[in-house]
């Protein structure tokens, strides 16, 4: 009964989605203000609807009720109560359900937060986002049921795959969904704008926050994947370039050129056109990430093709909102028209050299993921393109980003003068190229690619410091204390993210530089060295835990004769699907990290076994989530608050101000 | 400079940087593809010499051996037609399993043998990998002996 609810749920939601996706855009084209304002009751319908589905599912898999196909197919009654719950989107059908889910979220939460938007406006947003949902709860309900029943009912589910099996399972998918569909709202603020033929500085104003807060989910959603795939894995890598990870990664990059093409829109006027297309972009390859993954079409590209309807309804759908925004934007960007006019050397030109490198950046992505695709499917061979290329293509590109980095945000709008930017920053630059060269001596090792990594983090956060010490030469106030309070949060923002950019390049440079690894067999008691510790295996114990039976070795640490720490990594065998899965042993530390992983068990007790000694590796998470910090801390910016309690007849007033400012 | 020509320059630098861009791309790509062969394949000849390229298939039962050091395996790679003998020295993957599809990644030596330097894991083992799978699949549909122990389920 409960799962007929959900559907039934479902069905409804479909026909509120039709609703606002058609009349409150209609009524915005004709000023019809009747139809407009359906917008906001049926966003705030739909959202209940699809809580109740969600709920109604999550409902199944917590009583176990396996007369449900995807409950039956994902999950076990051994399996404990959060990981039967993260099963919901543990496979295809679930995983577009939590997308719908935390679509009707962002609609919500625009509803709430659009009180200062003119209402053709907002009726245009949520019926652009009211057409996308709609595309997902017709895409469910064709082609990929999760109420889908299963007559007669197993006896006992398949069970989620051991590798989800994690607290990185109950995080991870929601918070990178709460990013890929956050650009949803960019990209309606987008679309609305093309529609409407007005795209002004106050558009960019009002779609920032949003993109900011989808960005950080994103950026968080990622760095958790990365982790999880660090100790899960039993690997030690924490980026594979896989195309899954290449998948998340790709709206990530357009949603970082778009922020930064934002300002420029808002702040002068200026890039709107290109930033449109970002934000077209931006939600384009989330879309594109989500069936990547979730289509299967990785799996096999003949796989994909074995369920036509399914993936004809995927491409048909990609065709229509892809090509569909983009005719939209063809046919109605030149109406736009350009903003002012910048300088060679100006802030303008260095954030669109940032859009142009990270663009790059993007493109080498795509191309490496999608062309061994593209070959399969016509039959013309098979090939791999591994973590070589990704790593030979970055380096080159983001080195010159993030040298830019450090100059941008001091150069001036509009015209910049080079010489005296090179006189503000000669200090930072001396400093940075000294430490970098001699701190990789100090440290026992010298490589270009070790001093560049660290010259480049040296001058993001010494140019930072620079920085802020001329923004609080400029703001008033006594004390040094008001000085700090009076710099805007947004600015914090923007430099905390950047050095939240410098602490994973020191992670990524010192990983790379310095991580040592050594695949060793090992008798009970013997040890064996790996950067500066000693690790004595204690042999291995056989144990039981709730849903699979594990070896668990056991390893002394110690360093110059002095205990360290003691580690656990286990074997697990999963006996639903007769799955091993390595559970590596961490001790992390804000240095390094030890890494053990157990390898195959050999006779008389030994094994053998994988030791990681990581220095720096947490800076790399460390790193994505000040970045994220920084994101929220811009959003919580008052000239945002200061928008959103503004009365509607305002919102003109501020689009004459900024378009005076640009002429 | 006039506002017409600095548009001009910003237009230019903006170009020579994508074309610098996309050389390096193509350049980097163009020299990490790396192509996969079929155990048939690879008893023809049609591989390259001295590059890496990837094998995949099944891994033959009762093939896999042990040298003393514990690290150093040797099992052999087929796709039920032709076999390739891999060597690899290193912990293999949780998923690596004999009578289970594998992906190897490495070079040919001259006596036939093939020195891996990676044997691939997949996220998920719900699947063959694609590759060892379209091997398989090769082979049997040129009339090669055919195999009723392998399920193949994509998700």
């Amino acid at each position: 009964m409960i799962p007929e609810i959900g559907q039934f749920a479902l069905i409804l939601a479909l026909c509120v989605a039709i609703v606002q996706g058609s009349l409150p855009i209609y009524g915005a084209a004709v000023g019809n203000s009747a139809l407009m304002s359906m917008a906001k009751p049926a966003a705030r319908g739909q959202f209940l609807l699809v809580l109740i589905a969600f709920c109604c599912l999550g409902y199944a898999f917590a009583v176990k009720d396996f007369s449900v196909l995807y409950v039956a197919a994902t999950s076990n009654s051994q399996l404990p109560l959060h990981y039967r719950l993260a099963a919901i989107w543990g496979a295809h059908e679930g995983s577009l359900l939590l997308w719908t889910f935390i679509l009707t979220v962002w609609m919500f939460a625009v509803t709430l937060f659009s009180a200062h938007l003119p209402e053709t406006m907002r009726a245009r947003i949520l019926g652009v986002m009211g057409l996308v949902s709609m595309g997902f709860l017709l895409f469910m309900l064709s082609v990929s049921n999760p109420f889908e029943r299963l007559i007669p009912a197993a006896a006992d589910g398949r069970d989620l795959n051991p590798l989800l099996q994690d607290p990185g399972m109950v995080m991870h998918p929601p918070m990178l969904y709460m990013g890929y569909v956050g650009f949803s709202v960019a990209f309606a603020f987008a679309i609305a704008a093309l529609l409407g033929g007005n795209l002004d500085a106050a558009w960019a104003r009002w779609s920032r926050p949003w993109t900011t807060v989808a960005w950080c989910f994103l950026t968080v959603g990622i760095a958790l994947g990365s982790g999880w795939a660090y100790y899960e894995l039993g690997w030690g890598g924490w980026w594979f370039w896989d195309p899954v990870e290449n998948a998340s990664f790709m709206p990530w990059l357009a949603g970082t050129a778009l922020i930064h093409s934002l300002a420029v829109t808002d702040k002068r006027g200026g890039f709107k056109v290109w930033t449109v297309l970002l934000a077209i972009m931006a939600f384009s390859l989330s879309l594109l990430g989500t069936f990547l993954v979730r289509s299967g079409v990785l799996t096999s590209v003949h796989a994909f093709a074995t369920d036509p309807k399914r993936g004809l309804f995927i491409l048909a759908f990609l065709a229509v909102v892809i090509g569909g925004s983009l005719l939209l934007y063809a046919w109605r960007a030149p109406r736009v028209g350009l903003g002012g006019g910048f300088d060679l050397v100006s802030r303008e030109s260095m954030l669109l050299a940032n859009n142009v490198l990270l663009i790059a950046a993007l493109g080498s992505v795509l191309l490496g993921t999608l062309y061994p695709l593209f070959l399969d499917a016509l039959d013309l061979g098979k090939i791999s393109v591994g973590p070589p290329y990704f790593d030979a293509v970055f380096a080159p590109l983001m080195t010159p980003a993030l040298f830019l980095m450090g100059i941008g945000p001091l150069a001036q709008w509009k015209k910049a003068n080079l010489p005296e930017l090179a006189m503000r920053l000669r200090w930072a630059f001396g400093v940075s190229l000294v430490t970098a060269l001699a701190l990789p001596f100090v440290l026992g090792k010298w490589t270009p690619l070790l001093s560049l990594g660290l010259l480049l983090a040296i001058w993001i956060v010494t140019t930072a410091a620079i920085n802020l010490r001329e923004r609080l030469a400029h703001v008033d106030g006594s004390s040094l204390a008001g000085r700090l309070a009076a710099v805007p949060r947004s600015y914090w923002g923007m430099l905390l993210a950047h050095c939240g950019i410098a602490v994973f390049v020191v992670g990524v440079t010192m990983v790379k530089g310095f991580e040592t690894e050594q695949d060793v067999r090992m008798n009970v008691g013997e040890t064996a060295t790996i950067g500066g510790y000693t690790f004595r295996f204690d042999g291995a114990q056989d144990i039981m835990g709730p849903n699979y039976t594990a070896a668990r070795g056991t390893f002394h640490v110690s360093r110059d004769g002095r205990d360290a720490t003691v580690m656990y990594p286990e074997k697990r065998r999963y006996p639903v699907q007769n799955q091993i899965m390595t559970e590596a042993a961490i001790d992390s530390g804000l240095l390094r990290d030890l890494y053990v992983s157990l390898g195959e068990p050999l006779e008389d007790g030994a094994w053998s076994v994988r030791l990681y000694y990581k220095p720096f590796v947490d800076w790399i998470w460390g790193g994505c989530l000040i970045m994220a910090l920084g994101g929220v801390l811009a959003v919580s910016d008052r000239r945002y608050r200061l928008a959103w309690r503004r009365e509607e007849p305002a919102v003109p007033a501020a689009t004459q101000t900024a378009g005076r400012k640009v002429a | 400079m006039k506002p017409r020509h600095k548009r001009f320059a910003l237009i230019g630098l903006g170009l020579i940087t994508l074309a610098l861009a996309t050389m390096l791309v193509l350049n980097a790509f163009r020299s990490n593809l790396v192509f996969f062969f079929t155990p048939t394949q690879v008893a023809n000849g049609e591989v390259p010499q001295g590059r890496s390229f990837r094998i995949g298939g099944m891994v033959e039962d009762g093939s896999l051996t042990r040298e003393g050091d514990g690290l150093t395996v040797h099992f052999i790679v087929t796709d039920l037609a032709k076999r390739v003998p891999v060597t690899f020295k290193g912990i293999l993957p949780d998923l690596f399993k004999e009578g289970k599809g594998a992906v190897a990644q490495g070079q040919l030596v001259a006596d036939g043998t093939f020195i891996a330097s990676e044997v691939l894991a997949k996220h998920d083992e719900n699947y063959m990998p694609p590759e060892a799978a379209d091997a398989l699949a090769k082979a049997k549909a040129s009339g090669a002996q055919s195999s009723s122990t392998l399920v193949v389920q994509p998700q």
